[in-house]
């Protein structure tokens, strides 16, 4: 049984064609990574699958279930969001950003229960953010921000989790960390979309990887399938040597400039 | 209790003084006739119409901070303000009476809004960024124009120039009765969506994924937070400073949840106006001091000793 199948996807900001019709079905609770080169529509891809942006043709389903019949409590509950990083200026601890997950599932004058409480403290524990509880989210770090962010998106409990450059700017620990602990996740039934601009990285932990070049999907599947000298040349016009990685024995790759230009340069 | 103490002082005090027992007394029913006169037909409606103005301009101001990200914002911040100035200075350079003059102030003050909103709109989006630099450039356009209004009437520019800086000394029961329902109901309404505005305030993305329909939440803020505005504006003109530092004030001492920060916005607004009102009131007696000049002289002090207090505890 599917869980998310994208059917000609199609999406436009005004006259540009963002998503030229993008297919793909993804079975089982992995790890997908989206990759491609900056303006080739991974995080329009990502915001389409949320529901967020609406296709001008093509259906995004979810368990069988269209997106854009949905309303929005019923994604909500469906679908955890982490944006970008963003910096606010107003003062939140972190619990209140988490307990804000809560939302969905509450009437508006409703006042959060135990229960609420329980689920929260678990999101947080997950992403080893409970101790930062009390604290600011402003006067935390890039990397614990993120955490909490994700936190909020799993106190939602939702069945997928949206990623948009989860690691970008963070120190390599914290990408390691973040990286692993999502893929841990997937463990608990929960479907992981996120884009990634690290080749390696999403070689390492991704199970699915979706490679996209000008709005289109050039090819999908494991690692293995995805990450080939051609393809990389093709999705970002750069020469690559691809090897394995002895510890996780996944394709390992190594970029370097156009052969010949070097030369020149010499 | 804030609240209710400065009422009560600001009742008591004044040309004629009266003692609280007596307030209290006529409140009941009793009490000497000239109290009654001068508390019921002259005090107590400019301290209603002061302690509503005060309340609904900090909880506009909240919000306006809110949903713009913007800690610059304050009610008069799309062009509200320079709209009613611009329906006033009409009014008086026509001649009409303080009915006309209070409704023009109201309509433009609302078609206003509406244009910044227009210009401001692409499909069925609302740019705040937009909005606020629409605003801002209506607003230079509008004083211009008042500027040349007063420098054609020359008679009529001191009464402009008065009304722009605000004051409650006009105010009887009658103004009372169109703007205390809508600057309260206002009030209210707003307060339903403070904790979506919550959410919003750290992204509007993703309060779009938690559930929350953004485009209508603004679209209501907007128009309501405009109403209360125009309401408070078209009674009391523009008393600058309220709707900007006491949310603020109030942020730094209960913090940014909208839950608890509205209405603890809107008594301390109204508590501040009201006090500021009776000082405007007392303090140059009998000559009024236009109270946007209170509000300014006060406000301004404390909130610079509140943010250098603020400093120095997150240097600690």
């Amino acid at each position: 049984m599917s869980i998310v199948k994208v059917d000609d996807l199609h999406f436009s900001y005004g006259k540009i064609e963002v998503l030229r019709g993008i297919n793909f079905d993804i079975d089982g609770f992995k790890m997908v990574g989206i990759i491609g080169a900056n303006g080739c529509g991974k995080t329009t891809l990502l915001k389409n699958i949320s529901g967020y942006l609406k296709p001008y043709r093509g259906n995004v389903y979810i368990a069988g279930k269209n997106v854009s019949s949905m309303n929005s409590r019923e994604k909500a509950r469906l679908i955890g969001y982490v944006p970008q990083d963003m910096y606010s200026d107003f003062e939140f601890s972190c619990i209140d950003i988490v307990m804000m997950g809560r939302i969905p599932y509450l009437r508006r004058f409703q006042k959060e229960t135990e229960n609420d409480l329980r689920i929260v403290r678990e999101s947080m524990m997950l992403t080893d953010t409970w101790n930062l509880r009390d604290r600011y989210l402003n006067e935390l770090s890039g990397g614990q921000r993120q955490r909490v962010y994700i936190a909020r998106a799993l106190a939602q409990q939702p069945k997928i989790l949206l990623l948009d450059e989860p690691v970008s700017h963070l120190d390599v620990k914290y990408q390691i960390d973040i990286l692993s602990m999502l893929k841990q996740l997937t463990a608990k039934n929960i479907l992981i979309f996120s884009v990634l601009h690290d080749i390696n990285l999403s070689s390492q932990f991704c199970d699915v990887i979706l490679l996209l070049d000008s709005g289109k999907i050039i090819s999908k599947g494991t690692p293995d399938e995805v990450l080939t000298v051609e393809n990389i040349k093709r999705a970002f016009s750069i020469d690559a040597d691809v090897f394995k990685n002895p510890v996780s024995d996944t394709p390992y790759i190594i970029l370097s400039k156009k052969r010949g230009e070097d030369q020149r340069v010499v | 209790m804030v609240l209710i103490a400065s009422l009560m002082f600001s009742a008591s005090v004044g040309a004629v003084k009266i003692p609280l027992k007596s307030i209290v007394d006529i409140i009941f029913g009793g009490g000497n006739s000239t109290d009654r006169m001068i508390l019921l037909k002259l005090r107590l409606p400019r301290i209603i119409e002061a302690a509503f103005t005060g309340m609904g301009l900090s909880v506009a101001g909240t919000f306006f901070q809110g949903l713009l990200k913007n800690p610059m914002a304050d009610p008069y911040v799309l062009g509200i303000s320079s709209g009613a100035a611009f329906g006033a200075s009409i009014a008086i350079v026509l001649g009409f009476g303080l009915f006309g003059l209070q409704f023009f102030a109201f309509a433009f003050a609302l078609v206003t809004i509406y244009v910044v909103y227009i210009l401001s709109k692409k499909g069925p989006y609302v740019k705040m960024q937009t909005m606020l630099l629409a605003g801002i450039a209506i607003s230079a356009f509008m004083s211009s124009i008042i500027s040349l209004m007063m420098l054609l009437n020359h008679n009529e520019m001191s009464q402009i120039v008065f009304w722009t800086m605000g004051g409650f000394s006009l105010i009887s029961w009658s103004q009372i009765f169109y703007t205390v329902p809508i600057i309260f109901i206002g009030c209210i309404a707003l307060y339903v969506f403070s904790r979506d505005l919550n959410v919003m305030m750290t992204g509007e993305e993703i309060a779009e994924h938690l559930g929350i329909d953004t485009e209508r939440v603004k679209k209501i803020i907007l128009i309501v937070g405009s109403l209360i505005t125009a309401s408070s504006v078209s009674a009391g003109g523009i008393i600058g400073f309220v709707g900007l530092i006491v949310p603020h004030i109030s942020r730094l001492i209960i913090g940014s949840d909208n839950r608890a920060l509205v209405p603890f916005s809107g008594i301390l607004g109204a508590s501040f106006l009201v006090l500021a009102d009776t000082l405007a009131r007392i303090a140059m007696a009998p000559v009024e001091i236009p109270v946007g000049i209170i509000t300014a002289a006060f406000g301004g002090p404390f909130f610079l000793y509140l943010l250098i207090k603020n400093k120095n505890r997150e240097v600690k």
